[in-house]
């Protein structure tokens, strides 16, 4: 008899997929989850120790590699350990028990006279001398998952549950080798893209000689259609020659985005397709009083830390690629329909980079490598970006209108939200559709994809989060998919939910001081929830939050709420500031509930991650364009510094729970909200657009 | 005509050779003595991925010619420590789970070794306006920080 699998496992039902005993004493689990900076293969590591009975020392990952891991998509949306772990656990179990069957019957015994202590097998607790590694020759793994294995309790973890240090942290303190970036091939070439500014620029002139002068040592270049690289075997030379390219290749065709749409307003007026969701349009008849009010945010840059790097030899009539992308197999997909060469003839190979919050350029990075290598077959290629390269060409968040509009009740409490919002597409990756960059310059580019966003069962993009959780009678969205665009957009951790969040929670908190109600008890009086109320009662706790505390003094706090993508996990922050000729973050709390935490550790680092990164946005960022884009560097994009990094406290509440919630994006939107209802009750004044620079903070105050 | 520059590199005399005596010591660093600890961030000395101790003051190299580092002492994060012998610094940040993604780390401690070498007892401000000259993009600077302090009173104590 079978039961239902996880979906991941019921995408990807051989075992072999999943585990390979290599030697004796080794355990190596294949997961389709790729490490980003996130912890995940630490956290699959716990797992594996619990649901197998192993030590961790014994267990070794391989993760992202379309020829030996299952196939489980992209690793985001907060979603590795909420559904990956409950298909690697079932996948586990499964094994387990076949391992134990097949041992009964070599002891003729009983099975459940057996258990399993770091991988040896006991019988009624004395050693009977075989263990996986014995039995792995006879146990046939190349079976589909019958989802029958028992999956240990709670009160059976060991590791799971447990603070657990990162597997990938020393590497990285002692410098080695441990990024993409760092890869040595034998007869590698260095090569830099001279890149297309938009779809449809055609080379005009190359003055070759002037840019080989720059390079101080030899290079060449390959070029197909308008894709133009500079490769050599000295990166000093490619790096010097791909920075002086701008002046000596002119470009015909060339469409840049103007500083006239910077602003997210730009969008209103633009062509779009109407996207409604939700409750019928609202009889007014009944409402006491409106509300309604507009909220933005301009377009925001990943900024990973390092720029995009990929590696592709082409031999043999096979393109090997490696590559820090989230998909390894939606890229092997793309390249295949936007290179033409047929997917069986592509094996795609992830390496750890950076962080990359989302769809950055390492997609297109791998992309270039696979062309320039498909010119220069049997010579591996590694293209690294410039960091200007990336600030300008990494697809970025897109900007966002979000128009709040509320009916209340004679309590003052909303019985009626429409959340309207101007949004282009949060999803140009590969796998919805997306071009590769580089393929756009080839003959023949692909089509552009026809304009979608991330469908609503899976969260939505511009739609993540516009739902409020809170108990109000009618609730819609209006979305306006914005198909025109200066620039191309795609997924920034949490997607719409920032925006969202920061929309509807600032409104919340509108609300309540309207009427005449503080934040939290407001938020309680319309949450049903109980893990919501849980968190924001914890948070206000942790704060030691005072309803009385007084408006307008230059010190403010601020509460927000959120469930992300109301699914995954429950966050609540306060944050506590300070707004001299700046705004100064003083502390920050916050308590989560995500359910069953595997690394308790790890998910106190992401959370407090994410609160670090949208304060960042929230304070200082927004991508600039000046006849082109105009953020190119850390000067001209700054982010939050050391000095400005507040202190923060994380609580995790009900983490033995049986089903784990995603938290890796669950700070962002609350974070925003809970700096911008800080601000507010500090200036005693509101502002509605993000980023919230002092010119906006100023003019806040001339208005008051 | 390639041109030799000497110098030293954690404690090791080296010797290269190059064509274009403008090539960032980063490039050499990584390309031509295989240390690939000290990491390229953006090429324009501002996010401190590529930070190194030259003659024991920290600096970024992504855009230091190599001409200039002739008969200089460089130290990057391999000349700190090891996994058999961690640095304190690099004990810390282990210990205190100080890091997302690590590509920062190797800069940051850099940074952290110079601030400890001329300020033993830094205050929490003194260590943030240090590491000022890094970036850490993944949102790991209070975990950083702490770790800071800890490898510090390590230090005081005797423990390097």
């Amino acid at each position: 008899m079978n039961a239902p699998l996880p979906g991941p496992l019921a995408d990807n039902r051989r075992l072999d997929r999943w585990v390979a005993f290599p030697a004796p004493g080794q355990v190596t689990i294949l997961t389709g989850r790729v490490e980003i900076g996130q912890g995940v293969l630490t956290a699959m590591a716990q797992i594996a120790a619990d649901e197998l009975d192993v030590a961790m020392t014994r267990i070794a990952i391989r993760s992202g590699d379309t020829e030996a891991t299952p196939n489980e998509g992209y690793t985001a949306g907060s979603q590795s350990i909420q559904f990956g772990a409950a298909a690697l656990r079932q996948a586990l179990a499964d094994i387990r028990a076949l391992f134990l069957e097949k041992a009964a019957q070599m002891l003729g015994c009983d099975a459940r006279e057996l258990s399993i202590v770091d991988g040896q097998i006991l019988r009624n607790g004395v050693s009977s001398a075989q263990d996986y590694w014995s039995l792995a020759g006879m146990v046939n793994l190349a079976v589909d998952a019958t989802g029958t294995g028992a999956r240990k309790a709670a009160s059976e973890f060991k590791t799971i549950g447990a603070s657990t240090a990162r597997l990938d942290l020393p590497g990285k303190v002692f410098g080695a080798p441990a990024f993409i970036h760092d890869m040595k091939l034998d007869g590698m070439v260095h090569a830099r893209v001279v890149r297309q500014p938009n779809r449809g620029a055609s080379i005009g002139s190359i003055d070759e000689a002037a840019i080989k002068r720059a390079a101080k040592g030899a290079i060449d270049f390959v070029r197909n259609g308008d894709f133009l690289a500079v490769i050599s075997n000295d990166e000093t030379a490619v790096d010097l020659a791909g920075a002086a390219a701008a002046d000596h290749v002119t470009w015909q065709n060339v469409e840049a985005p103007a500083a006239s749409q910077q602003e997210a307003r730009w969008l209103l007026q633009r062509p779009a397709i109407d996207r409604p969701f939700g409750a019928p349009p609202s009889p007014d008849a009944q409402a006491t009083e409106r509300f309604e009010a507009t909220y933005t945010r301009g377009y925001l840059a990943h900024a990973s830390i390092s720029p995009s790097c990929g590696l592709a030899l082409y031999k043999n009539g096979h393109l090997d690629v490696w590559t820090h992308c989230q998909g390894v197999f939606p890229l092997r997909a793309a390249l295949a329909r936007e290179l033409g060469i047929a997917a069986d003839k592509i094996s795609v190979h992830h390496v750890q980079g950076s962080g990359c919050y989302g769809h950055n350029g390492a997609d297109d990075a791998a992309a270039d490598a696979a062309i320039v290598a498909l010119q220069k077959p049997g010579i591996p290629v590694r293209v690294r970006w410039r960091r200007e390269e990336e600030f300008v060409y990494e697809p970025k968040t897109p900007a966002m209108v979000v128009t709040v509009r509320a009916l209340l009740d004679e309590t003052g409490k909303p019985s009626d939200w429409t959340q309207e919002i101007w949004s282009p597409t949060h999803n140009l990756r590969p796998g919805g559709g997306g071009n590769l960059l580089g393929a756009l310059a080839l003959p023949n580019p692909p089509p552009a994809p026809p304009p979608n966003d991330v469908p609503e069962a899976n969260g939505g993009g511009a739609t993540r989060n516009a739902e409020p959780l809170y108990a109000i009678p009618a609730k819609r969205i209006l979305h306006h998919l914005v198909t025109e665009t200066p620039i191309r957009t795609s997924a920034l951790r949490g997607l719409g939910a920032m925006p969202n969040v920061f929309a509807l929670e600032c409104a919340i908190d509108e609300l309540a001081e309207r009427a005449g109600a503080d934040p939290v008890a407001y938020r309680l009086s319309i949450t049903a929830d109980v893990r919501a109320r849980a968190v924001i009662e914890k948070v206000a706790a942790m704060a030691r939050w005072d309803a009385n505390a007084p408006a307008g003094t230059g010190i403010g706090r601020g509460i927000a709420f959120a469930r992300y993508k109301n699914k995954a996990a429950y966050s609540a922050i306060v944050v506590e500031l300070q707004v001299d000729e700046d705004i100064r973050l003083r502390r920050v709390w916050c308590a989560t509930d995500a359910g069953l935490v595997v690394n308790p550790d790890g998910a106190v680092n992401q959370l407090e991650g994410g609160i670090i990164q949208s304060a960042s946005w929230v304070l200082k960022e927004q991508v600039r364009f000046d006849n082109g884009v105009a953020s190119l560097d850390w000067e001209t994009y700054p982010v939050l510094k050391f000095s400005e990094v507040p202190a923060i406290d994380v609580e995790l509440i009900n983490t033995r729970d049986e089903i784990p919630l995603g938290v890796g994006e669950a700070t962002a939107g609350p974070t925003a909200a809970a700096i911008g209802n800080a601000v507010s009750h500090a200036l005693g004044a509101r502002i509605r657009d993000l980023p919230l620079t002092r010119e906006r903070v100023m003019a806040a105050l001339l208005k008051e | 005509m390639p041109r030799t520059f000497d110098f030293t590199v954690n404690g090791k005399a080296v010797s290269v050779s190059l064509d274009n005596e403008e090539t960032p010591l980063l490039d050499v660093l990584r390309n031509k003595l295989g240390l690939m600890g000290t990491r390229f961030g953006c090429g324009l000395e501002q996010c401190g991925c590529c930070m190194v101790l030259i003659d024991g003051e920290p600096e970024k190299c992504c855009a230091k010619p190599v001409w200039s580092i002739a008969g200089k002492s460089v130290i990057t994060i391999e000349g700190l420590g090891s996994a058999e012998r961690p640095h304190p610094l690099q004990q810390a940040f282990l210990d205190e789970q100080a890091g997302q993604c690590g590509y920062c780390l190797s800069g940051i401690i850099v940074s952290a070794k110079a601030l400890l070498d001329r300020n033993p007892s830094p205050t929490r401000a003194e260590i943030a306006a240090a590491l000022d000259s890094n970036i850490c993009r993944c949102g790991s600077h209070n975990r950083i920080m702490r770790a800071v302090e800890k490898a510090a009173a390590i230090m005081r104590a005797g423990g390097a």
